[in-house]
C-alpha cells in the first residue's frame, strides 16, 4: 500500500505552506483563466503575462488542498520565464508524469516514461500517481494553464 | 441477533460481526468505517437474501405464471410490505413506490405531483440545509412551470431559522425538508413543521435519507404527506429507493416514466396507466435490491430502532466531547455542539488543513470519512466553507472508532501544522 510520505514530500508541504507567485496581474494585458474542480471545490484563477512568446509573469489566486496548491505553485515556478512553446512541452511532460502509473501497473518493472532528472522540483509530485483520486487535484492548475495558453491571441 | 426495543440486548459488537466488510484490513489496520452518512455497510442477512433470491427464485415479476416467477413476485411484494410496516404507512404496501434512490424519489415528486399541482404564484419551500436531491428537481420544475423555490435560512447555530416562518409560508403549496442534515447532523422538528404546513394549507415532504435508519419513523405519528428515502443508507443495497405518500395523493398523481409494467392498457391510439405503485414503476424493477431492502428493514427492526438511537446518541455525545477536549478549537465542529436534536453525523473543519488532506491522512489509519461539499453547496456557502471532513456513525460503530479518528486527526494536525 502506498505511503503518506510518498504523497506529502517535504517540497510539497513547503509549497503548500508558502505558495509562490500568489496574487493578481492587471488583466488586460494579462490573460485571466479560471479553473474549477467541482468535485472537491478547489478553485484557481491564473494570470499570465505573455510577451514575444515568453511567459514573462504569472500569478495565481484560489484555494484547495495541499496537492492542488503545491502543484500550482510548482507549476508557476517551472513555467515562469519559459517560452510558450516550452511551457506547452512542460504541461505535456507533467501530464505524462500523472499517467505513468498506468504503464507501470501494466508492465511492471518497465522504466517510467518521464525522466525525473529533467523536471526538477516537479518530480516531487510523482507520488501523486499512486493516489488516483488525487491526480485531478494535481492537474487542476496545469489544465488551467493549458486553457490559458490556448486562448493566446 | 438482538430483537425488539430492549436496550440490554443490543450489542454493537454483534452487529459488527454481521458485517463482512468490517473484517477488512487496510494499510495494516482494521477498517474504521465512519462514512455511513454516505452509504451504510450491509449485514450478511441482506447479502444472503439477495444471493438466495438470485440463486433460487430469480424471474421477472408481475408477468409469468410459473412457480419461480410467483416466488419472485412474492419476494418483491414482500419487501414492499416490510417497508410499509417499517414506516407505518396507513394504507400499507399500496402506498410504497420503489425507485432507484431517493434522488429519483424526489424527481418523481417534482415531475409527477409537482408538475400536476404547482404553477406560477405557488411556492415550494425547502431549506438551506438540503441535499441537492431536494433542490435541483425544484429548480427544474421552476423552469417548466414557473413555480417559486424559496429557502428557509439556517441559523448560526446550525438550526432551521423558523423565526419568520409564517411570512415564509405565504403561497407555499409544499414544504420539503430533510429529517436530518447530512452535513450538520441537525435533526429538524418534522412534527412541528407538518403542523405548520397543514395550518397554511400546504403539504409536507420529508427527505428521510439520513433519518429513517437512525430513528423510528412513523408517518402517521409525524403526520407528513410524503416520505422519501434511499436503501443504501439503511443497511440495504444500492439501486433501490422509496417514495411514500398517502393513497389518496398517489391515486391522483400522473405517471412519471413510461413503458412496460406501468400500464393497464396500450392501444395504437394511446395508453391507460396502471393504478397503485406500479403506475410509477416502469420497466423491470430492481427486484433483488428490493429483496435486499426488505431484509435490511427486518434487520433494523430486529436491532430495535430505539436501541439504535440510544447507541448512536451516546457515541455522538462522546465524540463531540472528546474532539473538543483533544483539539481545543483547532478542529471546529460544523454542526450543533451537543446531542440535542442532532444525530451521528459530525462535520469537521480542521484549522489550516484542507479536508482532502485530512481524509488522506485518515485513510492511512484505515479510517473511512468523506471530504467534500456533501452535495449541499448552498449550505456550504452559507458557512463560507468549500468542504468539510465528515465522520458518521451507524449501528455497528463503536467508541473505539472515535479513538482512531482522533489519532488520525492529531497526525494530520501535526503534519500540516
Ligand atoms: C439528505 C440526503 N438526501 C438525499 C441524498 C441522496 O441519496 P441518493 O444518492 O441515494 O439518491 C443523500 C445522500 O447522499 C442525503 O444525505
Amino acid at each position: 500500500m502506498s505511503n503518506l510520505e510518498d504523497l506529502y514530500r517535504e517540497i510539497i508541504l513547503d509549497h503548500y505552506r508558502s505558495p509562490r507567485n500568489r496574487g493578481e496581474l492587471a488583466s488586460p494585458p494579462a490573460i485571466r483563466v479560471e479553473g474549477f474542480n467541482p468535485l472537491c471545490g478547489d478553485e484557481i484563477v491564473l494570470y499570465l503575462d505573455v510577451n514575444d512568446g515568453v511567459v514573462t509573469d504569472l500569478k495565481m489566486t484560489g484555494h484547495g488542498c495541499s496537492i492542488s496548491q503545491a502543484s500550482a505553485s510548482l507549476m508557476g515556478a517551472a513555467v515562469k520565464g519559459q517560452t510558450v512553446e516550452k511551457a506547452r512541452a512542460t504541461i505535456l511532460t507533467f501530464k505524462q508524469l500523472m499517467t505513468d502509473h498506468e504503464s507501470t501497473l501494466e508492465h511492471d518493472g518497465e522504466p517510467a516514461k518521464v525522466d525525473l532528472r529533467s523536471i526538477g522540483e516537479l518530480a516531487a509530485l510523482q507520488g501523486v500517481v499512486k493516489f488516483p483520486v488525487r491526480i485531478k487535484c494535481a492537474m487542476l492548475a496545469w489544465n488551467t494553464l493549458s486553457q490559458g495558453i490556448d486562448e493566446l491571441p | 441477533m438482538a430483537s425488539g426495543d430492549d436496550v440490554t440486548s443490543f450489542d454493537p459488537r454483534r452487529v459488527r460481526a454481521d458485517i463482512p466488510q468490517l473484517n477488512r484490513v487496510i494499510n495494516d489496520r482494521s477498517i474504521t468505517y465512519l462514512d455511513t452518512a454516505s452509504t451504510s455497510l450491509q449485514p450478511r442477512a441482506v447479502l444472503e437474501a439477495m444471493t438466495r433470491y438470485y440463486e433460487l427464485r430469480h424471474a421477472n415479476v408481475h408477468r409469468a405464471v410459473y412457480q419461480t416467477a410467483e416466488e419472485a413476485t412474492a419476494a418483491y411484494e414482500g419487501a414492499r410490505d416490510a417497508v410499509a410496516g417499517f414506516i407505518n404507512a396507513p394504507g400499507g404496501s399500496g402506498e410504497i413506490v420503489f425507485t432507484k434512490n431517493v434522488t429519483e424519489s424526489f424527481n418523481l415528486l417534482a415531475k409527477s405531483w409537482g408538475a400536476a399541482n404547482l404553477g406560477p404564484g405557488d411556492v415550494v419551500l425547502v431549506s438551506e440545509m438540503e441535499h441537492h436531491a431536494n433542490i435541483v428537481p425544484w429548480f427544474q420544475l421552476r423552469e417548466t412551470t414557473g413555480v417559486e423555490v424559496r429557502f428557509i435560512p439556517v441559523t448560526d447555530d446550525f438550526r432551521l431559522d423558523l423565526s419568520d416562518i409564517d411570512a415564509l409560508m405565504k403561497d407555499v403549496k409544499l414544504l420539503s425538508v430533510t429529517g436530518m442534515s447530512n452535513v450538520l447532523g441537525t435533526i429538524t422538528p418534522v412534527r412541528e413543521l407538518a403542523r405548520l404546513a397543514h395550518r397554511h394549507g400546504a403539504l409536507i415532504a420529508v427527505d428521510g435519507a439520513q433519518s429513517v435508519a437512525h430513528a423510528p419513523t412513523d408517518v402517521v405519528d409525524l403526520d407528513v404527506d410524503f416520505l422519501l428515502f434511499t436503501g443504501h443508507k439503511m443497511l440495504g443495497p444500492t439501486g433501490i429507493g422509496v417514495f411514500w405518500t398517502r393513497e389518496a395523493i398517489l391515486a391522483d398523481m400522473p405517471p412519471f416514466l413510461g413503458g412496460g409494467g406501468m400500464i393497464a392498457d396500450v392501444r395504437t391510439d394511446g395508453y391507460t396507466p396502471a393504478s397503485g405503485p406500479t403506475r410509477f414503476e416502469a420497466g423491470t424493477p430492481p427486484i433483488a435490491e428490493a429483496v435486499g431492502l426488505g431484509a435490511a428493514v427486518r434487520y433494523l427492526e430486529g436491532l430495535g430502532m430505539a436501541n439504535i438511537v440510544f447507541h448512536e446518541h451516546a457515541l455522538t455525545g462522546d465524540a463531540l466531547t472528546r474532539l473538543e477536549l483533544e483539539f481545543q478549537g483547532r478542529v471546529r465542529i460544523i454542526g450543533p455542539p451537543d446531542t440535542t436534536a442532532r444525530g451521528g453525523v459530525i462535520s469537521l473543519d480542521v484549522d489550516g488543513v484542507h479536508p482532502h488532506d485530512v481524509a488522506q491522512v485518515l485513510d492511512q489509519f484505515g479510517v473511512c470519512v468523506r471530504p467534500g461539499h456533501h452535495c449541499a453547496k448552498p449550505l456550504m456557502r452559507r458557512f463560507g466553507l468549500a468542504a468539510t471532513v465528515r465522520a458518521s456513525f451507524g449501528p455497528y460503530s463503536l467508541a473505539g472508532d472515535t479513538d482512531v479518528l482522533i489519532e488520525g486527526l492529531a497526525h494530520a494536525v501535526k503534519m500540516f501544522g
